[in-house]
């Protein structure tokens, strides 16, 4: 209110002036049609395609990440041999559904320079990486490579979509290409999963699970470690991260190895939270 | 594959971006220093007798957008043109700046706002994102901007000097400006950050507008500016 009633004082104490100075001007208002007036509306309707075009792609990306959310966890479900298949098989099911997302996606990117809206999609593309990482490591016990994730983002253009949209002549393939630097961001984020995974299988009595994941773990860390500072920002900022997950695996095995043999295998859990709690205490101290 | 292998590759990718920005960086370092000189010369119109020079100041200014033209022909080749915004950052503060120059060049030549297709004209580049190297329409407003600001310096500097028509031509020149961003939906981005300054301009030459009209200085002179 006080602002409103400032600029009607702002108004009144110089009406005079306004009124000549428009009389002096070419018309009493601006001229709606001239030129300028009709160079800026059309810089409205780009502007606003774009902005739209990239709250989609925002939207999308959230749709994206919330589903990789919920596949990770799904897969943390992972106990024992049996039910491992139906987890599969859901998890497989769930990441169909966020590549689905992901061509649409693809499509609001045809014709576009996709990192004029990278911003916009990079949050749910990390999370897809780290989802179908995690979901290949456990099936395969591999790291799932940048090409073979690509692979997965080739869709066809099937005609229902084509025929949804004006007619306009799309290409019949589409795909949406991952950067290294969101793979490795993702890559980077999967060895946070592989660390619960690895505590938690030592809670479930599996004691060769955490063996095989500090190797993983290591191989990983190595690979960052080679790309030291090459890559951007962010890439360094993971790797303390990835150096503490280490940590803490490593750790844990050291346990396994010296008290293993010692404790009751139920035990070893109880031993191990305790521990690692107390590690991470320490990392607040330094 | 071994992961080991997926790193080493992984990283002779993330090298040869990092040579890539090097190169740009190199380029866009003779942009600057280009636009610096253009800037030295443009200011002379702030000087008393600076309007007199602007036909001899605009021949010079020309000729170093003609450096600059070659100077961003470079930058265009050092990288895919599909990938103009992977590295737009790196160049978008001097293109905004060479905008600015290239407006307040025109304007001052023709008391026109020089339109997108103009200024790519003058820097050498395309107009539309799909033929290369092109201007982007944000980078666009926030040059047209940064003339807004430069104008109210203008209109004050040109009263000092004497000319008191001009300040009023600029008023003009600004409404419009002002009346064409208001029909813009901005984000809460930089461009909107910069377009919150307009209001200031605006009022700055209108107080400067009024400061004439109330001793009568703008009448003496719009008999003898009209056709």
């Amino acid at each position: 209110m006080g602002d409103k009633e400032g600029s009607e004082k702002f108004k009144r104490s110089k009406p005079d002036f306004k009124q000549s100075q428009r009389k002096d001007g070419k018309g009493s208002t601006i001229d709606s049609s001239s030129s300028v007036i009709l160079a800026f509306q059309s810089f409205q309707h780009e502007l606003d395609a774009r902005h739209d075009k990239y709250e989609r792609l925002v939207k999308y990306s959230r749709d994206i990440t919330t589903e990789s959310k919920r596949t990770i966890f799904l897969l943390h479900r992972v106990i024992s041999e049996p039910n491992k298949d139906d987890v599969l098989v859901e998890a497989n099911r769930k990441l169909d559904g966020v590549r689905e997302k992901m061509k649409q996606v693809a499509l609001e990117l045809v014709g576009e320079d996709i990192y004029q809206y990278y911003r916009a999609i990079t949050c749910g593309l990390q999370e897809y990486v780290e989802a179908v990482t995690f979901q290949h490591f456990i099936t395969n016990r591999m790291l799932l490579s940048l090409e073979d994730i690509n692979r997965q983002l080739i869709f066809d253009n099937d005609i229902n979509i084509a025929s949804n949209n004006e007619d306009q002549t799309r290409p019949s393939i589409l795909s949406l290409p991952i950067t290294p630097v969101d793979y490795l961001l993702g890559v980077a984020d999967l060895t946070g999963e592989l660390m619960r995974l690895c505590i938690s299988s030592v809670g479930n009595g599996d004691i060769n699970t955490p063996f095989e994941l500090t190797q993983f773990l290591r191989e990983i860390f190595d690979g960052f470690a080679y790309i030291g500072n090459t890559g951007p920002y962010e890439i360094s900022r993971k790797l303390y991260t990835l150096k503490q997950s280490l940590g803490k695996v490593e750790n844990a095995c050291y346990m396994l190895k010296v008290r293993g043999s010692e404790i009751p295998k139920h035990m070893l859990a109880d031993l191990f939270a305790s521990k690692s709690e107390l590690h991470e205490h320490d990392d607040g101290m330094s | 594959m071994s992961v080991t292998d997926m790193f080493v590759r992984l990283q002779s990718g993330l090298s040869a971006d990092q040579e890539t920005r090097e190169d740009i960086r190199k380029v866009v370092q003779t942009l600057e220093q280009s636009a610096r000189e253009i800037l030295i010369l443009l200011q002379g119109v702030h000087q008393k007798e600076g309007f007199k020079t602007i036909p001899a100041m605009s021949l010079k200014v020309r000729e170093h957008f003609g450096t600059v033209q070659t100077q961003l022909k470079e930058l265009a080749t050092k990288f895919s043109c599909e990938q103009y915004y992977r590295f737009h950052d790196q160049w978008r503060f001097v293109l905004q700046r060479l905008v600015f120059q290239a407006a307040f060049l025109v304007y001052l030549e023709s008391e026109q706002l020089v339109t997108r297709e103009a200024v790519c004209t003058i820097l050498g580049i395309e107009s539309g994102r799909e033929k290369g190297f092109h201007l982007d329409i944000e980078d666009y407003l926030s040059g047209v901007l940064n003339l807004a600001s430069e104008l109210s310096r203008l209109a004050v500097n040109s009263v000092t000097a004497g000319d008191y028509a001009r300040p009023i031509r600029i008023a003009t020149f600004i409404n419009e400006l002002d009346f064409g961003f208001r029909l813009l939906n901005l984000k809460n981005d930089s461009l909107r950050k910069r377009y919150d300054g307009l209001k200031y301009d605006v009022k700055k030459i209108e107080e400067v507008v009024y400061d004439l009209s109330i001793r009568g200085l703008d009448k003496t002179l719009k008999i003898s500016e009209k056709p």
